[in-house]
Formats: C-alpha cells, structure tokens, sequence
C-alpha cells in the first residue's frame, strides 16, 4: 500500500470533500500561495480559487466566527487556526457560539464547522507555540474533539469531521506532518468515537493518542523485550470517546496505563483514569497509571523542553511499575 | 521639531549597527543548525527601534513583538544576555526558559518580545495605567506590526487608552507583510496610521527607513503623552529583507520589490551616508565603530557557547511551584 506523509492525508481528504460538496470552504491565514504554515493546503488557492480558500487578516476570532456564521447559512467552513496556542483568541466564538448554539436554540439552528489547528511540543518554539489544550475543548459540551496520530486515520477522520452538521475541533501535531503512514488509493471515511488498537497485547493496557502513540509503541517495542505484552489503544476521538474498548482491554489485561503530552493537571488522561476506575475497579490488578507533561509552560531550551513531555522510557518505567 | 544632538546620531548609528550585525550572525549560527525554534530578523527596518528607543529615556517601557531583537538592542540590551537566551543558556535573559520570542529584562523597562501577534498591545494599556498612576511621566513604547492592527485587540487598546488618555505610543511597524498576507490586501483603509482618527488620537503616517523622522514623530507623541493628553498612533513604512523568518523564502514578494528595498531604503546604508554627508562623523570613525561591534557580536557569540545549559534538577524543582 502506498505511504504519504500525514499533511498530505489531510490535503487528500480536504480535496476530496472540497470536490463532493462544494458548500464545503477553507478559511484562515497564510492558506493561500503560502499553502497554510505546514503546507497541507498546497496548491488548494489554485485548484479552488479565492472565493472557496479565503486568506484572512490576524484575526482568529473573525476566522472562527465567520466559519460559525457561514456554517448557520448553510456553508461547511474549515477554519484553520494556526497554532492552538491561538485559539485563545477565538475562545468566545468556539465556546460561547460554535459548541452552544444548536443546544440553546433548540436544535432550530446547527453549526457545521470544522475547526483545524495543532499543537505539541518538540520544535523548540515554546511556550506559546507548543501547547496541548485538547482539555479545554474535551471539557465543553457540544464540542466533538478529534486527535488523529496516523495519515490514514487522519484522513478517513477528517472527511468524517467535515460531514459533520457539528462543530467539530480537530487536533494535528506539529511533530506528525511529515511522518509517512498507508493510506489506501480508495475512499473510506472513519466513524468518530471508535478507537483503534494499534497493537494487541495480554498484559497491560496503553491508552495513548496524538504524538504520544508513538512513543507508546515504541515503548511497547522495548518491553516485549523484557517479556510484558502491551495492547496500545488509541481513542482517535477525545469526543465521544469510546470508553468500551479501552475497558474491554483493561478487562483482558487488569492494568492500565493512560498516556498525554499535555501537562498532567486536569488532563484528559486524568479523566479516562477516573472512568476506567469506577467501570472496571474489579477488573483492575493494580492502580491505573497516568503518564503525563509536567505542570509547566514548554520551556525554550532543548533539554528542559524534553524533560516537559513524556518520551518512550517514561512509558517504560510506568509500565514496569505496575506490570 | 526637534533637533537631535550629536550624542543621539552617534546612539542612533551604534545601535543601527549593532542591530544588523547581531541579526546577521544569529542568521548564520540559526542555518548552520546552533539553535532551534523559531528566528524572526529585524534586517531592514532598524530605523524604527533605532530612531524610538533614542527618543525615550531609561525610565521609559517597550513592549515588543516576536521580531523584538532590534527593539532590546535599541533599549540597551545587554548582547551576551541576548545571545545566551536564543542559545537556550542559563545566563541568558529568560534563563533560556523564553527563547528568542520571549525576551524582557525588568531593570531595562522591556516588558517582553512576545510570541502572540498583538499580544503587547493589551498589556501595553496596564504600563499606561501603571505609568498614569506613578505620575513620574513614564511614556510606554508599543511596538507592533500590520497583521497586528487588523486585530481586535489593537481596536480594543487604542479605544481604552484614549479614553483614559494614558501615555502609550503605538508603533506600527507597516513592512507590508504579514507572513504571506500584504498589508495592502488586509488593512481596509488606506493607511493604517489613519485609524488613529476612529480614536480620537494623533495619527502619523511616516517613513520609517529614516531613524531621523522617527526620532521626531516620537518626541512629538512623547510631548503629547507627558502633558496628558494620551496615545499617539504611528505608522511607520518599512520593510523587513528576509522573509518571515529565514527559511521562508517568502515567494508571496517579488523580487523587484525585494530589491528596490535593499537597494534604497536600507536604513544602514543611508543613514552611514547622512552622517558623512553632514560630517558628524568620518568614514574612518564608522569603520573603527563598526570593528567594535563587530567584536562585541562575536564577544557575545563567545560568551553564549561557554555558558552552561540550564540544570535539569533546578527545572524539575521550579515545576513543582507551578
């Protein structure tokens, strides 16, 4: 099957849904000749013209407000958002409008919007620009929270999203866009809140998504090594999530291990640790372990900016520890 | 208008210098892989930091934006401070904590370069309300640039700092791009220092190639803040010679326009033959000045390599505080 970098799964997906629905549009900035800040968009502003892959002014607010009000009139705006670091600007009209108006109109109005943007640390751009802030969104009612780790799962999601009559906020890390994955030459699409063990295992369970999947399975790799199977699951939808799975696993392996880039305090691993615990207590041989960032804004500095995020050996030892 | 002393034209073309040499190593030592994260030089519109920070005393506050190293420089930033930080040291400004994005110094009144675009110009309003509040006729410096100035935090400041009439100088550095976005595409009114008449505000339109006129305008909006009456709005036209940051090779420009920048409205070059021009200095004085900075680069680019990193063990403990 052929392979292709994960920024190009997205474009594939993008084009393809752009091409079957043409209320379908792009809108944010450096999308145009720029082609978007980690070039998914190339070639799109010539393929589709000005009218359906709209440049905007700095205005992150504008972007995702006027992706709320083309989507009440009938359009399917993917707004991209540069850094997720950024979506602190746009806050009122993804939290207050997007996530709320069908609920508080009485189903009378939808919005159909997808809202692109991506975080994670590992390029040395940070504080401001490395963030993981699926927490806030996965805390919101009304907000679908997609975090893809492969090419082919991001693809098959993506168009999933943009069919979507619901706001849906999809996660990208910056440290994925170039890595390959297969993706097959026909069209699928993935249903949201199924997860997808990426690798089968007896003895432990790794719940882990986004970057840190790969570090999962890297870990995995080392501890076959040392004799202990690990089944990797990963949610691929923060929102809904499929906790059925993961406590299906938990219920073959008695151990659990939930894994996050995003720093440790008030994180969606927190929260699977908390529900896997009350669902599946008798199941459990040992406490549920949570592998997590530190509590700290992403330092600058290359080394303390590893030490802020979990890497494969992290995921080792918490394994070991309750194996 | 005022009339700059000798004294200033030399700081001017010091830090004009400076500038331009310090971006123009860190460009390299960023290529040849030294550091990481992001760069954003400051090569091509020096004349603005250079002809403000003249203008302001010490007592004075900028804020900066992510292309802030001209700005540090021009407020008397300390190289080998600077240089450690984008080399992510521990003798660096931040501790190697911020980068090259995150720079602030308390005891200089830089309130910080600052990865969000126009996230200064809020925090710009509280120095005001700060400075209003003291009463020892601090002025604050806020830099920012085109992209920033269709965003509603600038609507938002310019509105709340006039009606509070609080001594904050908005500078909007115009280089006419913001990434791949043209200026002329995305600011709906003509020019930008126009919208200063929706606030109520003096509006000046310049060319910020020339650290004189910027010098002079900034004076005039400093007057204008000490006696009360509030914040100025800026526009200064300039242009920045690389792209965004140095591996863009930002295609969104043409090549003509590229040039005719470089080639007329480099602040340097014009600024070094004003000044031989006028014979406040010899060609030969400029040289020795620029081999002095030259090696204050270098000293600096010496003292970031031997500093140490940041100790891992004294992190692991500060995260525990936050």
């Amino acid at each position: 099957m052929r392979e292709i970098e994960y920024r190009e799964a997205i474009r594939e997906a993008v084009i393809e849904e752009m091409d079957k629905d043409k209320s379908v549009f792009l809108i944010g900035e450096d999308i145009g000749v720029y082609g978007g800040a980690f070039r998914a968009y190339k070639g799109l502003l010539e393929k589709y013209g000005p009218e359906r892959v709209i440049n905007t002014p700095i205005s992150e607010i504008g972007v995702v407000g006027a992706g709320v009000g083309a989507a009440l009139t009938g359009q399917r705006p993917i707004a991209e958002i540069m850094f997720i670091d950024f979506t602190t600007l746009a806050m009122d009209q993804i939290v207050n409008q997007a996530a709320k108006i069908r609920y508080m109109t009485g189903d009378s109005l939808n919005v159909p919007m997808v809202i692109r943007t991506q975080g994670g640390a590992g390029r040395g751009v940070a504080a401001q620009h490395s963030q993981s802030l699926e927490a806030w969104f996965y805390h919101v009612p009304g907000l679908k929270v997609v975090m893809p780790a492969t090419s082919y799962d991001v693809k098959g999601l993506l168009k999933t999203a943009i069919r979507d009559d619901n706001p849906v906020v999809f996660l990208e890390h910056k440290m994925i866009y170039l890595l390959k994955g297969e993706v097959p030459e026909e069209e699928y699409t993935i249903p949201f809140g199924e997860a997808d063990i990426k690798r089968e295992g007896s003895d432990i369970t790794i719940v882990a998504y986004s970057n840190m999947l790969f570090k999962s399975l890297e870990a995995a790799r080392e501890l076959e090594k040392n004799g202990i199977s690990c089944e990797v699951v990963d949610p691929r939808t923060l929102v809904p999530l499929d906790i059925d799975t993961i406590i299906d696993s938990v219920k073959k392996t008695g151990r659990l291990v939930v894994v996050t880039e995003a720093c440790e305090r008030g994180s969606v691993a927190s929260d699977i640790s908390a529900k896997v615990t009350e669902k599946a207590f008798d199941w459990l041989d040992a406490p549920v372990k949570i592998v997590a960032g530190l509590n700290t804004p992403i330092p600058y500095n290359s080394i303390l900016e590893q030490a802020s995020i979990p890497h494969a050996k992290d995921i080792v030892a918490a394994v070991k520890d309750i194996a | 208008m005022s009339k700059l002393t000798k004294e200033s034209k030399i700081k001017i073309l010091k830090d004009l210098i400076t500038i331009r040499r310090f971006e123009e190593r860190t460009i390299q030592m960023y290529a040849a892989g030294e550091f990481g994260g992001y760069l954003h030089p400051y090569i091509g519109m020096e004349a603005i930091a250079a002809g403000a920070c003249a203008a302001i005393e010490e007592k004075d506050y900028i804020v900066s934006t992510h292309r802030g190293h001209g700005h540090c420089i021009a407020k008397g930033a300390d190289l080998n401070k600077m240089m450690a930080e984008l080399l992510g040291k521990a003798t660096g400004y931040c501790k190697g904590r911020g980068g090259s994005m995150h720079i602030a110094d308390t005891e200089l009144k830089m309130l910080g370069a600052n990865g969000i675009v126009g996230g200064g110009i809020p925090i710009s309003i509280g120095a005001g309300f700060g400075a209003k509040m003291r009463g020892e006729g601090e002025v604050v410096l806020c830099f920012f640039g085109d992209g920033a100035s269709n965003n509603g935090v600038f609507h938002e400041a310019l509105n709340m700092t006039a009606i509070f009439k609080l001594p904050v100088i908005y500078i909007c550095e115009n280089n006419l791009y913001a990434i791949s976005m043209c200026s002329l595409d995305s600011v709906a009114c003509e020019d930008i220092g126009k919208r200063a008449c929706a606030y109520g505000i003096p509006g000046h339109i310049i060319e910020g190639s020339d650290p004189v006129i910027v010098y002079n305008t900034v004076k005039k909006a400093i007057k204008h803040a000490r006696e009360g009456k509030g914040p100025s709005l800026i526009e200064a036209k300039t242009y920045r010679f690389y792209g965004h940051h140095p591996n863009d090779p930002a295609e969104y420009r043409t090549k003509e326009e590229s040039e005719y920048y470089k080639k007329e409205k480099d602040p340097l070059i014009n600024f070094k033959k004003m000044m031989t021009k006028e014979k406040v200095i010899t060609k030969k004085e400029i040289e020795k000045m620029e081999k002095n900075i030259v090696e204050e680069v270098e000293n600096a680019v010496d003292f970031a390599h031997n500093s140490p990193e940041p100790e891992l063990a004294v992190f692991l403990e500060e995260v525990k505080q936050i």
